[in-house]
């Protein structure tokens, strides 16, 4: 398939320029026409990552800022390690997380497989060390800074971790919205997991995954516009309800 | 009657980092009243002295700090001004409030006692701006309106006015003897000879962490006992 899709490209120059023309306009009459299907898929997209952003959120964060004001004997093993699986191959997740799920897997009997709640989980495995290294990042700067202040107010372990937060939450929300931006579009876990069934798991990007396989192009390209436009908007939204961009804040 | 914190008693303290001795062996008493400066060449260990004190630097090798109250509870009762002030990414008024919010007092009251002490140093105009959008001067009299709003009883200072100009020294000094005026012990280190001769009513001489003199001022820049002290006041380079 691939062979031949790459025929196609060479044979029609012109015809390249001509798809994403047509899946401009496409994406354009989908959202015009407030497309049912389309709608279904875009919100389930944002239903899945948005609901493994914030549980990987609530775990990532305070444990990255955990891992910056605490000293233990395996830290350096423990950061090594997160580092590492910022990088943990979605394939590989989705399939664990299949063979975890599946009938015969340890967790078979809660029937997951093929649910959205089973693409969550995939994501929440996927994002939380993404979210959690980023944090422990913003959050060691944050605290070599405060350290000695905070030291000499004697102020407890959980006070300095909660003035972390909170004083670091613009910081925090770029790693949030980083764990956002990779798991709005990611593939090849939730296609696995979720097995992209029309009106129950297909998301925007299992959905252009398929309609590129049929050579739907313009289809393809429509959701792929839509899934850029619902990434930049989210990531704007956020900016804008927090503030973040408005000048004379640090 | 309220039990003070002071004098603390200060026997045979060393402080070693990865190997090299930064200070002392230091004995010493900090008296009850009164305010001290500290003195001394670059790398003497004034700062490693102030943050002894402070109970900041660990004591190695058997010396001890002796408060006259158990030092969980001498703790809350000092504060420490720091020679680059550390801003934290809130209000004004959230930073001088801070000490407050993590004491157990509630929000509302922190905040209106911050903004006494803001209207105190000056800066009442500031209270809603970022703390970290303020002049160096500005900052470090926020620092002195945090560290003194839980009303310690001793104050410690390392070099504060090392990066302040001439105007913002002779406001951050007027604040500083008004607090000490009202009761607050005072030690705080200079390189700066004239603000020692401003404020000083006893001298801490510090060389190669070692406490060389502790004499009243006026002794002192009249006839230093040391010629390390002697070749300091004269402007000497001292090594």
């Amino acid at each position: 398939m691939a062979a031949k899709g790459a025929g196609r490209r060479e044979g029609h120059q012109s015809g390249c320029m001509n798809e994403i023309l047509a899946g401009l306009l496409e994406a354009g009459r989908l959202i015009l026409t407030l497309d049912a299907d389309l709608i279904e898929i875009s919100l389930r997209s944002l239903q899945v990552t948005l609901t493994a952003v914030a549980v990987s959120s609530a775990i990532g964060l305070p444990l990255g800022c955990w891992l910056a004001v605490r000293r233990f004997r395996f830290r350096r093993f423990v950061i090594a390690t997160l580092n590492a699986l910022m990088g943990l191959p979605p394939v590989v997740v989705g399939l664990i997380v299949y063979l975890l799920l599946s009938r015969a897997g340890p967790f078979g009997v809660f029937g997951l497989l093929f649910t959205p709640t089973a693409m969550i989980i995939a994501q929440v495995i996927i994002l939380t060390p993404l979210i959690a290294s980023i944090s422990h990042q913003a959050i060691r700067e944050l605290w070599a800074q405060y350290h000695d202040l905070l030291i000499s107010l004697n102020t407890t372990r959980w006070q300095r971790i909660a003035t972390l937060l909170w004083d670091g939450r613009r910081a925090l929300l770029t790693a949030s919205l980083a764990g956002f931006g990779r798991g709005i579009g990611e593939v090849g876990a939730i296609m696995i997991v979720g097995g992209n069934i029309d009106h129950a798991t297909r998301v925007l990007t299992t959905a252009i995954s398929l309609e590129t396989g049929k050579g739907n192009f313009s289809l393809a390209l429509a959701l792929g516009f839509v899934l850029i436009g619902l990434a930049v908007v989210v990531n704007l939204l956020i900016h804008t309800l927090s503030r973040t961009e408005v000048s004379g804040r640090w | 009657m309220v039990t003070s914190i002071l004098p603390l008693n200060v026997t045979d303290a060393v402080v070693r980092r990865r190997g090299k001795t930064l200070l002392g062996p230091v004995s010493t008493t900090v008296s009850d009243s009164g305010l001290s400066i500290v003195m001394g060449p670059n790398g003497a260990g004034k700062t490693t002295l102030l943050r002894l004190l402070h109970g900041m630097e660990r004591v190695s090798g058997g010396g001890s700090l002796q408060w006259q109250i158990p030092e969980e509870d001498a703790r809350a009762l000092q504060a420490f001004v720091f020679q680059s002030p550390i801003m934290m990414r809130r209000t004004a008024l959230d930073n001088v409030a801070y000490p407050l919010m993590t004491h157990g007092v509630s929000k509302k009251d922190a905040r209106s006692r911050a903004a006494e002490w803001l209207e105190r140093v000056g800066l009442a105009d500031s209270a809603q701006k970022q703390a970290t959008v303020l002049s160096g001067g500005e900052r470090q009299k926020l620092a002195l309106a945090r560290a003194l709003i839980r009303k310690p009883e001793i104050l410690f200072l390392d070099e504060p006015c090392a990066n302040l100009d001439g105007r913002a020294t002779r406001e951050f000094e007027t604040l500083l003897m008004q607090a000490f005026k009202d009761g607050t012990r005072v030690v705080m280190s200079t390189h700066d000879i004239g603000q020692a001769r401003r404020l000083a009513e006893d001298v801490w001489f510090i060389h190669h962490g070692q406490i060389l003199e502790q004499t009243p001022a006026a002794e002192f820049f009249a006839s230093p006992k040391t010629s390390e002290a002697r070749a300091f006041l004269k402007g000497d380079i001292v090594e």
